[in-house]
């Protein structure tokens, strides 16, 4: 009987943090409010004292708490994100979500009882890659980015010791994390070294003759007719020109939802299962959680070949998704 | 001279798929024109094969007998067995075959792979996001002996990393060129002809600067290469010469549809005082595809062509 996989729900906030641990979340991931973590948006995120009282809560309920500090620091601002190490392990978080080698680097000599994760924005893709984290730094766990099949994802762990955590529902990076630059390129900041992608300050809705349109920092990125639902205009979902024709020539306004690979995900060996949406409501945080502990827990009690996907769950699940719509993403080739 | 230090150009790894001719003829182009070192190798999808790893090592041998160094470029995104099975091929080669061949490690996997290996002369690629001074020492310390940049990052802070550095590293700065912006499992070539990366008929042969996509604005925006995805500008350093020199040792100068040995000769003109940096920069207009940009080396905005007040 292999170990039963974890649910690790987002936590933007102190509210979120709570809801995720009442609604059956074995872990939950936030951020510093600052440009330490690949979500720094306005509003979102954890000042000291609401750590204080978020590790608390969830450790008072055996949950574990896991600090993303997964951005990449430069040199001028470089002590802002070893203070942010420090100020971690005083806390008593259950592990680090790390990016950069040299942070890795600084966290195994200050504080060597800190467990450590590697980030998705580390963009490890095969074992090898894994490998050499390990034995530099002794990670114990890695987050997948979304670009590998699930033969493809089985091949790694079936080659690391490092435990595998994917993701199974939320927003889609169409782009492999950590090497994606369309948003620095667009507004000189992006989610590497400002842990932000097509930030809000840059976004202009301007309602127009021609519809809808959403802008960031001037460039067009989707118009939108009468009746459509103008969508956040996350640069790689918009409607494009290409050799004239218009359409989403990266990707739609979609999400992953992993749901039905539950069982094979198991099978091959899956550690953890993270759920996207630090930005999201408290209101999402427990929809998905919900549906996320139920599917876990009918796993866990069936085993792999008796689960089945419940029909109420893919609709609770639908109704959070961005554009209202999911898909299996590159663990499916065909999307690819 | 303007510098302090001679400094040397690169061409970059062709990031487009053209058919197998005209890379050979392209190369043989090369063998003479000013570039000191020459990147060779399929970085950004294993579907394509025109050269594979023999051919390309071929093309290196007759660059190399012409006094060029040559470089061996691994793949971006490494997702399945046969592309790690490349990689180690392309570190053997090094180690073993052709020592002089120095390889460019642009994932993790392979700079596990290269210290296995033994490797102690090798390139930390632009997408090994190395944005400060401690994650460089420790590629330093792993063998690593130039430092290529991450187009997005400035000028000023690549000098503070330099800066903080006991030793120095020879660094490379993407000088010119549509920029690699983001790598991703999906092809948006074949999305865009409705195929699936699998079956995608190998639709990006002979597309040779690919395709651009516009906002509905009509306005040149990104550039479809496959499954990576470029600026549609041109980055282009040229008018920034003097302050880039001051903070690296090597130019590179990324593969273009056509006229990139004139490119090529117009940097090495500026390089050396043959040209102003603003004459060179005019001149390279009618040879760039879209129109320039600069934004990244100045803290800004990638798309940005910025020009100080």
């Amino acid at each position: 009987m292999p170990a039963p996989i974890e649910l690790v729900c987002p936590a933007g906030s102190l509210p979120a943090l709570k809801t995720a641990v009442d609604h059956g979340a074995d872990c939950v991931y936030l951020g510093f409010k600052d440009a330490t973590n690949a979500r720094n948006f306005t509003g979102l995120n954890f000042d000291p004292p609401q750590m204080r009282e978020g590790v608390a809560y969830a450790h008072a309920r055996g949950r574990k708490v896991l600090l993303a500090l997964n951005t990449y620091p430069q040199a001028n601002n470089w002590p802002s994100w070893t203070q942010a190490i420090d100020r971690a392990a005083e806390f008593g978080v259950d592990a680090l979500i790390l990016a950069d080698p040299g942070l890795m680097d600084y966290a195994t000599r200050t504080h060597p009882q800190l467990r450590l994760h590697l980030s998705v924005q580390g963009s490890a893709t095969s074992y090898e890659a894994i490998n050499w984290y390990a034995e530099r730094f002794d990670i114990r766990r890695a987050v997948l980015p979304r670009v590998l099949s699930l033969p493809q994802v089985a091949h790694v762990v079936a080659n690391t010791a490092v435990e595998i955590e994917v993701f199974g529902f939320g927003g889609l990076c169409v782009m492999v994390e950590g090497r994606c630059a369309l948003s620095a390129y667009a507004t000189g900041e992006s989610p590497n070294c400002n842990g932000a992608c097509s930030p809000g300050k840059h976004v202009r809705w301007e309602e127009t003759p021609k519809g809808m349109e959403t802008r960031l920092n001037g460039i067009l990125i989707d118009r939108f007719a009468d009746g459509e639902r103008a969508g956040y205009p996350t640069l790689c979902k918009g409607r494009f020109e290409v050799n004239d024709e218009t359409y989403y020539a990266l990707e739609e306004p979609t999400s992953l939802n992993t749901l039905e690979l539950l069982p094979e995900l198991a099978r091959i060996g899956i550690r953890a299962i993270k759920i996207e949406g630090r930005q999201r409501s408290p209101a999402y945080v427990a929809q998905v959680t919900q549906v996320w502990r139920a599917a876990l827990d009918k796993l866990a009690a069936g085993g792999a070949d008796a689960f089945s996907v419940l029909p109420g769950w893919m609709a609770e699940l639908n109704k959070v998704s961005e554009g209202q719509s999911h898909t299996l993403g590159a663990y499916y080739r065909p999307w690819k | 001279m303007m510098g302090t230090h001679p400094m040397k150009l690169a061409l970059g790894p062709l990031l487009y798929y053209w058919p197998r001719q005209s890379v050979l003829d392209f190369y043989a182009d090369i063998a003479d024109s000013p570039v000191d070192s020459v990147y060779l190798g399929e970085t950004v999808c294993s579907r394509r094969h025109e050269l594979r790893l023999d051919d390309w090592l071929e093309v290196g041998d007759m660059l190399n007998a012409a006094g060029k160094e040559v470089v061996i470029s691994t793949q971006g995104l490494i997702e399945s067995e046969s592309d790690l099975k490349v990689l180690r091929r392309i570190v053997r080669q090094s180690a073993e075959d052709r020592p002089g061949f120095r390889v460019e490690a642009n994932d993790m996997g392979a700079v596990r792979l290269l210290g296995e290996a033994g490797a102690t002369d090798w390139v930390a690629g632009p997408t090994l996001n190395i944005f400060n001074p401690a994650t460089l020492q420790l590629m330093i310390d792993a063998g690593a002996t130039r430092w290529a940049v991450a187009p997005e990052m400035s000028g000023t802070a690549l000098a503070a990393v330099r800066a903080a550095l006991a030793a120095a590293i020879e660094t490379e700065v993407f000088a010119y060129g549509r920029l690699p912006l983001a790598h991703s499992a999906r092809c948006f070539t074949a999305r865009h002809f409705n195929l699936q990366k699998d079956t995608c008929e190998f639709r990006c042969l002979a597309i040779m600067d690919g395709i651009t996509l516009r906002t509905r604005e009509g306005e040149p925006f990104l550039t479809l290469n496959g499954v990576q995805t470029q600026s549609a500008r041109v980055h282009n350093l040229l008018g920034d010469l003097p302050a880039v020199r001051q903070n690296a040792e090597v130019l590179r100068i990324s593969p273009q549809g056509s006229d990139t040995r004139r490119v090529v000769e117009l940097f090495r003109a500026a390089l050396d005082d043959a040209q102003t940096p603003a004459a060179a920069l005019a001149a390279s207009r009618e040879l760039m595809v879209e129109a320039p940009c600069n934004g990244f080396w100045h803290g800004r905005a990638g798309a940005e062509q910025y020009v100080a007040a």
